[in-house]
């Protein structure tokens, strides 16, 4: 690793006083993804900015919403009381995601700050227009089996590597970020962004911004609330497609519907569509099957990824089913 | 390095090229760092790249005062200054959980901890479960149940596997399996690392 300044802050002000001094410097969480990309020379900040002793930690109920510190663990809050009663979606997705012992560390902020674990990204010895703008991308014609379906560029075929985010967007999260002009919030799913041209980027986040919160509005979606993930393992591996599904039956109705994909694109990929042809009708297997149709209207393979075109619908229906089987 | 005498000839000199060649190191990867150094404010630049941070840290319960690198890791610390090799390096990268310690009572992978970044933090290793001869019930537990065969995932598996029970993740063998996936152990010693957390949990071991 190549060596580096390294500074302890305590408050949110000093932290971004710090951050817009210099310009190649990182805020430094968990680093559970941080330090593996120095280690590997994917990165090199010349400052990293420790800003774990900001007080940036508390979950809570205020009004009708959740909020959640950006410097919370995903243990914290994957075993949260709050959480696990009116937001089960979210700590499932988080115990679904890492190994116990990241969870101790990684950061609901860092999380959302991961990087791609698409190989070509990590490989500097391989073309990446994430990494190395300009340089091409392996993926495309090269090994793709983790790669995107939707929202994919000619630039970038990369996936998000997140869980928490995935059922994040499902819920309707605001991520709460500031800077020395104030605070402004984002809708979770305008957070990330497709790659387009500009594949460097994974995220709207300025480079004068820190994460501080999230709020997430309460819902009646606690009770049929499944995240189903499909992985090379039983446990501990990044998804091939991961399904956030949560349902409100009211009188054999859809009253409101929830579903975002993981696994599948640059963000987390929220299926309005799906969502929309559900609202009102019966929670039917032959509607489940229509909505994950619907999913995958403008689905792209790259080759080797191509058992995702059937592996996502699948995924969706099996996860609304047992969503909705949950008493 | 047989003699002390040996040991501390080759020791200084060792730390001498190693200062050296990291230097050149840091010129060589990092031209835009090295060369706005030598343009302008050169010594000062360089004295804050290279500059040592103190550490006040606790392993195994005895305190320590250092001054090292930030880009040490937490198990780089323990195994090469603090000699404690119980704690292994696997992949380095956090995807093996060979080098699982505790933190303030909770499981981490020490490779992807900056030592800095555990100032003022209680850290225990494998060699601080024990208590004198007598081992952990979780130790004891690994060896009447055959827990491990090479035995270098073995430390990692032992410190996630007591914290494993401590979080009260070991209401079925499933939950078990689940809660300890980031350890990986490549012999497959599985059911028997199962079956000891199983014993221990049933025990109501205190950690």
């Amino acid at each position: 690793m190549i060596n580096f300044q390294y500074l302890r802050t305590t408050s949110t002000k000093s932290a971004l006083s710090l951050l817009t001094k210099d310009k190649n410097s990182k805020f430094l969480a968990g680093g559970t993804n941080l330090i593996d990309l120095m280690k590997r020379g994917v990165t090199a900040p010349e400052k990293l900015i420790d800003i774990n002793h900001v007080p940036l930690k508390q979950i809570e109920l205020v009004g009708d919403k959740i909020i959640i510190g950006a410097l919370a663990s995903n243990t914290a809050v994957a075993e949260n009381a709050l959480v696990k009663e009116k937001l089960p979606l979210l700590s499932m997705a988080l115990n679904a995601g890492a190994s116990a012992q990241l969870r101790n560390v990684a950061t609901v902020g860092g999380n959302m700050m991961q990087r791609t674990r698409c190989g070509y990204f990590y490989d500097t010895e391989m073309p990446c227009n994430k990494r190395q703008p300009g340089s091409g991308c392996g993926a495309i014609g090269g090994f793709n089996r983790m790669h995107a379906i939707f929202g994919t560029s000619d630039k970038c075929i990369a996936v998000h590597p997140s869980d928490m985010c995935v059922a994040l967007v499902a819920l309707d999260a605001v991520a709460v970020l500031t800077s020395a002009k104030g605070e402004r919030k984002v809708l979770f799913k305008d957070f990330h962004r497709l790659a387009g041209d500009t594949p460097q980027l994974d995220n709207n986040l300025k480079s004068d911004e820190m994460i501080i919160r999230l709020e997430i509005p309460l819902n009646n979606l606690a009770k049929n609330s499944n995240y189903l993930k499909v992985r090379d393992r039983a446990s501990y591996a990044f998804a091939l497609v991961s399904v956030a599904a949560a349902l409100e039956i009211s009188n054999n109705r859809i009253s409101d519907v929830r579903l975002a994909m993981g696994g599948v694109a640059h963000k987390p990929w929220r299926l309005t569509a799906s969502e929309n042809f559900l609202k009102g009708k019966e929670p039917s297997f032959e509607n489940f099957e229509q909505a994950a149709k619907l999913a995958m209207t403008d689905a792209k393979g790259f080759g080797e990824n191509d058992f995702k075109l059937q592996m996502a619908p699948n995924t969706i229906i099996e996860a609304l089913t047992v969503a909705k089987s949950k008493a | 390095m047989q003699s002390s005498d040996k040991e501390s000839i080759q020791g200084d000199s060792r730390r001498d090229f190693l200062k050296k060649s990291s230097l050149i190191t840091a010129i060589a990867l990092t031209p835009s760092v090295a060369v706005k150094a030598a343009e302008n404010q050169a010594d000062e630049r360089f004295a804050e790249l290279f500059e040592k941070i103190p550490l006040n840290i606790t392993v195994n319960n005895k305190a320590y005062k250092a001054s090292i690198e930030p880009r040490v890791t937490l198990l780089d610390y323990l195994r090469e200054e603090l000699h404690l090799t119980g704690t292994k390096k696997g992949c380095d990268h956090g995807q093996c959980g060979a080098c699982t310690v505790h933190v303030n009572g909770e499981r981490v992978n020490s490779c992807l901890s900056l030592a800095v970044m555990n100032e003022g933090k209680k850290i225990t290793t494998i060699e601080g479960l024990a208590n004198g001869d007598e081992l952990h019930p979780m130790q004891a537990a690994f060896i009447k149940h055959d827990g491990f065969q090479c035995g270098y995932c073995t430390p990692g598996q032992i410190m996630s596997a007591v914290a494993c029970v401590n979080e009260g993740h070991t209401n079925s063998r499933a939950e078990i399996s689940e809660y300890m996936s980031g350890n990986i152990c490549r012999c497959g010693a599985y059911p028997n690392i199962v079956d000891a957390i199983v014993e221990v949990s049933k025990g109501g071991m205190k950690a």
